[in-house]
């Protein structure tokens, strides 16, 4: 059975890429930004996910005005990087999951998510910087990923209630699928910034440091701030923020803190980094990658009461 | 007829792109999406005013572009990844549009970001009526209760 391991969130600032393509992660400016990464990078190297489901926004690259899907799901085999108006990113294309891909689409469908099935797109720098953040740049990207782009361009996005259960719909989805497959998702966006308008330049990093320390240990309450609220508070294009909630509700309501990291600036934004594995108890802490027999009978046998009930 | 008006319209120094502004700039996106093709930057660089017949514009809508009047394109319903383009294809660097948009110089405003860009405090509220953010404290009880009651008027409709 596929399982979600671990999930992450980060910013995905266009000019984080832009630094990584022209080779100036090493200025003093930069390198703040991406020694908040490498703790991330050794992280992930040994989590070694076979699946990345990743939770973004599409920036006027895949979607123009003339089509805005709220949810969309990529279920291509591969997804060739946009070119944003300087020549598409020199990142290896991102290989999808198409068996898994379908398998979600046909489960969070019926649980009333009336996703959009996208099978040609082009992915930018939404999705890309976030896999640079977390996989450096290899030559090519080490497991395949599965695009979510969700609306947070055009008023209003979805709200953050319903991102997190989406994010849920996509567990439930992922832990009905028959392959041991070791999932991480993302959630990326944020944190606080505003781009447009003479209010730009907004960082809150009050609002961004409660938001962390809330997905953590009080999602329900994140869940309930209104698109309002993160508009004035967190500027106008914060309210990407919601994404992280997808993110969230895709991972059990106990969490571990893993790792997080917070700057301003890069360019315009708060960068905005954690990283979330389900709750484990002490003792099997240090243990790491250790077996969890207790938890995995739970499940079993929280599936096995599903399985039985389904076939009612 | 006049623009409804939203909550989100008491926001300071914002224009948020919605619904309304969305239809309303239609064209201006999609004037500003064409600019991602090297051959429509080049025509539209050979004659500006031309160009922008072939997208359906009010004249204010094409004056703001004529004039690179990045505020009033988002008023007017532009949508800021839109009209970034625009910014891109007379090779502009981003913060250069910000140094437009806020009043600033290019330095002031990488400066004001360095500093840990534009507080929220006197930015919340055009009417003033809101100073503070949301009472942490107060919130969780007052929409626990109005989750309940929500969740009770869901199950009914269900």
């Amino acid at each position: 059975m596929a399982k979600i391991i671990a999930g992450v969130s980060s910013s995905h600032v266009p000019a984080i890429g832009a630094a990584i393509d022209n080779k100036q992660t090493e200025e003093p400016y930069w390198k703040r930004v991406f020694s908040g990464f490498e703790k991330s990078k050794e992280w992930m190297a040994q989590a070694k996910p076979d699946v990345v489901i990743l939770i973004y926004n599409d920036h006027a690259s895949a979607f123009s005005v003339e089509m805005v899907p709220t949810f969309a799901l990529g279920c291509a085999a591969e997804f060739p990087p946009a070119d944003e108006g300087w020549g598409p990113r020199p990142v290896p294309v991102v290989k999808g999951h198409p068996q898994l891909a379908a398998h979600i689409a046909q489960s969070v469908i019926l649980d009333e998510f009336d996703i959009t099935v996208v099978n040609k797109m082009e992915v930018d720098h939404g999705l890309t910087v976030p896999m640079n953040l977390l996989f450096g740049s290899p030559k090519e990207w080490p497991c395949p990923v599965i695009p979510v782009a969700v609306n947070v361009v055009l008023y209003p996005p979805p709200t953050g209630h319903r991102c997190f259960m989406l994010g849920r719909a996509i567990r439930k989805a992922v832990e009905s699928y028959p392959e041991d497959l070791r999932v991480v998702v993302f959630g990326t966006g944020g944190m606080s910034h505003q781009i447009s308008g003479p209010r730009a330049g907004l960082i809150n990093s009050k609002f961004d440091k409660a938001f962390l320390d809330n997905l953590t240990k009080d999602p329900k309450k994140l869940t309930r701030i209104q698109h309002l609220e993160y508009m004035r508070e967190a500027g106008a294009e914060g309210i990407e923020m919601v994404m992280w909630l997808v993110m969230r509700g895709a991972l059990e309501d106990k969490v571990d803190e893993v790792y997080r990291f917070y700057t301003v600036p890069a360019s315009n934004t708060a960068v905005g980094h954690i990283i979330l594995e389900p709750h484990r108890r002490a003792a099997k802490k240090a243990a790491g990658k250790a077996k969890k027999p207790a938890g995995k009978m739970k499940r079993a046998a929280a599936r096995a009461k599903t399985a039985v009930r389904r076939s009612r | 007829m006049a623009r409804e008006q939203h909550d989100y319209d008491d926001i300071p120094g914002t224009f948020v792109f919605d619904q309304d502004r969305s239809r309303q700039g239609y064209g201006i996106n999609m004037f500003c999406m064409s600019l991602m093709k090297d051959e429509n930057r080049k025509a539209f660089k050979a004659n500006e005013a031309e160009y922008l017949k072939k997208f359906n514009l009010t004249q204010e809508q094409a004056d703001a572009i004529l004039k690179r009047d990045y505020n009033r394109m988002l008023e007017l319903g532009g949508n800021i990844y839109f009209t970034a383009k625009l910014g891109a294809t007379d090779g502009h660097s981003f913060r250069h549009l910000a140094a437009v948009m806020t009043g600033s110089s290019q330095d002031d405003y990488a400066n004001m970001m360095l500093a840990g860009g534009r507080s929220v405090e006197g930015n919340r509220s055009r009417s003033g009526k809101v100073a503070k953010p949301a009472k942490a404290a107060k919130k969780p009880a007052k929409a626990k209760a109005k989750a309940k009651t929500r969740s009770k008027s869901r199950s009914k409709r269900g």
